[in-house]
């Protein structure tokens, strides 16, 4: 049941994961941060392109699952797009010096955030993907009144 | 001419030494990996204090491999970008410490120059112009290549590297990552002809590529295999893996012929961890036979991350050494921006 912290949904295709994001991109705060859980091939990225080229990103939207974090300067803010899935320790958090990125005017994405458990800032929302037929089903949980407010801002 | 070459751009540390005359004469490799390993994701030891560990006991070891010392350095080239930026920096603060403190020049390199020249470092070695396939965990494009810094970016993947959808599918299928070459080898004995994948992108006017998209047709077919036979069982595991690596083998050979009559190149270069790939080499192998082109590849050793290929690209690039300090280094860097050398 959804209530003012929860959001839920299917998504039946990839156009629709893209849709997801694409309204997000018109809901977020500066300086948020989302977590985005949900197994390989759940549509992390996916989302995560949606949400991109909705906040005004022209180009590709890569896995940064190899560069660990992928940062796309925007107009109304810096994105940080990280993915920690090859962590094998959360102590590689703070070797790699990611800390820094965030901030006020940055809106950080953490695929994987599990993998440096303890270490990261708290999350505004949390999105979680799962693989259900042949699509998607979809969970947001905002944590604090940051993420409750972009959620009632939120339309899908 | 020496040139001392320093890779720190991800999670390898790579040291080396480029002579201009006697060529690669010494290069040592921090890397989890075993050097004959094959290709796809390395094992994460993503630490900037890890390279801060190695770069210097690499240095020495590499000095004593070749029989110099430090006075015999004429150049000190490193990885500038792109790649990780803390990671970059102990590679960058290193090579400009040290050649400062030996009153020589630096070079900074783009790794993935260092890349799509290792095929340079081979016995058989192509003559410019040549289309290269850059294809690793962390890139997949194809390239012409006219000359040392003349390189035009031909296509690329829009998502996912082809390296790692092979390590992610990997996981998928229950294989513990990085996967990649474990799936190719059950690959091996898979039955070509009993599921077929889709090929994305095989069809666009275009030299773009997408892979991403392969993981949910793996979970597909994985899900519909259990769903009649009950579980995955050892042989259907096979032939997912073989419609998997056909499919990817498929986008890369046909999209590289499309590149090829498209710059009217004959000849290839292979470079990156997936270039080590069996099948992919059969399958350009073949169609080198058949259209009759060339093919390169590199030593298999310089198929990963490594610093040979960076003092060979620095040793290419001497015109542009200048004076240690007030460096910086660059993450994101496109390597079409490249001045020639």
């Amino acid at each position: 049941m959804d209530d003012t912290s929860t959001r839920s949904g299917y998504l039946p295709d990839e156009a629709a994961t893209l849709g997801l994001g694409a309204s997000l991109a018109q809901a977020i705060i500066p300086g948020m941060v989302i977590f985005l859980e949900g197994d390989l091939g759940a549509g992390k990225t996916t989302l995560t392109r949606g949400l991109l080229q909705g906040l005004g990103h022209q180009g590709r939207v890569k896995s940064p699952t190899y560069t660990l974090v992928e940062t796309y300067p925007l107009a109304s803010l810096t994105a940080h797009h990280f993915d920690l899935y090859r962590f094998n320790d959360p102590e590689e958090w703070e070797d790699a010096g990611f800390r820094e990125l965030f901030g006020h005017d940055t809106l950080c994405l953490v695929e994987w955030p599990e993998k440096a458990q303890g270490l990261l800032p708290q999350p505004d929302l949390t999105l979680a993907l799962a693989v259900a037929d042949d699509g998607r089903t979809y969970r947001i949980h905002a944590h604090d009144a940051q993420g409750i407010q972009c959620l009632s801002r939120l339309s899908i | 001419m020496l040139v001392l070459g320093i890779e720190s751009s991800c999670d390898e540390t790579g040291v080396a030494l480029y002579d201009l005359e006697a060529g690669l004469i010494a290069q040592q490799l921090h890397t989890q990996m075993a050097m004959h390993a094959e290709y796809g994701g390395v094992v994460p030891e993503l630490a900037s204090r890890d390279h801060i560990r190695r770069v210097v006991p690499l240095t020495e070891a590499c000095l004593k491999e070749a029989g110099k010392t430090l006075a015999d350095i004429d150049a000190v080239a490193y990885t500038q970008g792109p790649g990780l930026g803390g990671a970059l920096l102990v590679g960058a603060s290193f090579a400009n410490a040290l050649a400062y403190s030996l009153k020589k020049p630096v070079i900074e390199v783009h790794h993935l120059e260092g890349h799509l020249l290792s095929p340079l470092l081979a016995e058989s070695r192509p003559e410019f112009p040549f289309l290269a396939l850059l294809v690793s965990g962390g890139h997949t494009q194809i390239m012409a290549v006219r000359g040392i810094g003349d390189y035009e970016i031909l296509g690329e993947t829009l998502d996912d590297a082809a390296g790692e959808a092979f390590d992610k599918t990997a996981k998928l299928l229950g294989l513990d990552y990085p996967g990649g070459p474990r799936l190719s080898q059950l690959a091996e004995s898979g039955d070509p002809d009993r599921f077929t994948l889709p090929r994305p992108m095989l069809h666009s006017d275009n030299l773009d590529m997408s892979f991403s998209g392969l993981k949910t047709a793996v979970l597909t077919l994985t899900r519909q295999v259990e769903a009649s036979e009950g579980e995955i069982g050892e042989q259907a595991r096979m032939d997912i893996c073989r419609a998997f690596q056909d499919a990817i083998v498929d986008v890369l050979v046909h999209k590289c012929l499309k590149a090829m009559k498209k710059a009217g190149m004959k000849r290839i270069v292979v470079a990156g961890g997936v270039g080590a790939n069996k099948q992919l080499r059969a399958g350009l192998n073949a169609a080198a036979a058949k259209y009759r082109f060339a093919v390169f590849y590199p030593p298999m050793a310089l198929c990963t991350d490594n610093g040979a290929m960076i003092a060979f690209a620095g040793a290419m690039r001497l015109k542009f050494a200048h004076g240690a300090g007030g460096f910086s280094v660059k993450p994101r860097w496109d390597l079409a921006t490249l001045p020639k050398a």
